[in-house]
């Protein structure tokens, strides 16, 4: 170890070391493709199940025009198209980053893997939680804006335990989560932008930018 | 120049050993091996010498009814790392 060269390459090693011992870094971009298709797909069926376009400024007054069985009906059908969106979500996500793993031969369930599902899920759980609240109070239409802001906080969160490029797309998504409270009948399109078209680009960045890590 | 280099570091699994550790709170066994790629023995020597150091910290504890036992840098162990990697960085840019 007397030469620079070898210096070098020992200082290359350590780098890696200690960014492969921290971080989850086989997240797989194609996943992030897949999760906005699926988000575009669930928010369409609502679009159509509400007989709303996207550029219809009547989302809130739709939600608070509700009533009775009707409103049952649409409370069951998001409900519904939400969960088929969140575990079609995980399922892809998941086992497109353990194969991606498997393929960099890096561990896919090691520490750096665990500190980032827990920090992911302290604002997601408080996010879902609140969202409990709202449906409790018949505020449907705050869903979209509340699931947008706690994922962007998730993600910043999160961010310290996986790529970079997660902390950004967090912070875009915290910006369109308040758009969404501050126009809530807007917010679907502000949902299908931030978990559909988003998740998408995002997606194809990382891929790209990680592909031959 | 080189006299500044620490002679304990002076093994590729040092290096790894450390650089993982400065980087974590504490880190397993397991978690080493699967980094570093080499054996247990190999790895073990390693930690021991390390440990005699009292560069790394050794922490014995139970999760459930297994026991676990994970490393952790000291601040010795932080001083004298940071202080060879500086060495190391003065090299390289006096050779070039």
């Amino acid at each position: 170890m007397e030469n620079p060269k070898e210096q070098l390459e020992a200082i290359k090693d350590m780098r890696n070391l200690m960014e492969r011992s921290s971080r989850f870094l086989s997240l797989s971009g194609l996943s992030g493709v897949a999760i906005g298709i699926f988000a575009l797909l669930g928010l369409s069926a609502l679009y159509l199940k509400l007989d709303l376009s996207p550029l219809h400024t009547g989302f809130q007054e739709k939600m608070v025009a509700l009533d009775g069985n009707y409103k049952d009906d649409i409370f069951q059908f998001i409900l519904l198209d939400a969960l088929a969106i969140l575990i079609a979500s995980l399922a892809v996500g998941t086992w497109m980053s353990v194969n991606r793993s498997k393929k960099l031969n890096l561990p896919s369930w090691d520490p750096a893997a665990k500190r980032l599902v827990i920090n992911l899920m302290i604002p997601l759980v408080a996010g879902g939680l609140l969202c409990l609240i709202f449906i409790q109070k018949g505020e449907l239409a705050y869903l979209a804006p509340i699931t947008l802001l706690f994922y962007g906080l998730a993600l910043v969160n999160a961010s310290k335990y996986t790529v970079d490029e997660i902390r950004n797309l967090g912070i875009i998504e915290i910006a369109l989560g308040l758009l969404a409270f501050w126009q809530v009948d807007f917010a679907l399109l502000f949902w299908g932008i931030g978990f559909g078209i988003l998740h998408i680009i995002y997606g194809l960045f990382i891929h790209t930018k990680h592909q031959n890590k | 120049m080189i006299g500044e280099l620490n002679k304990a570091f002076e093994s590729r699994v040092r290096l790894g050993i450390m650089s993982i550790l400065m980087v974590n709170d504490s880190v397993d066994f397991l978690t080493l091996k699967e980094m570093l790629q080499v054996t247990d023995g190999n790895i073990a020597s390693h930690i021991t010498a390390l440990e005699k150091l009292q560069y790394i910290e050794i922490k014995k504890q139970f999760i459930g009814k297994k026991p676990n036992t994970s490393y952790l840098v000291t601040n010795a162990g932080r001083k004298a790392f940071t202080e060879h990697l500086d060495a190391l960085e003065k090299l390289i840019k006096l050779s070039n």
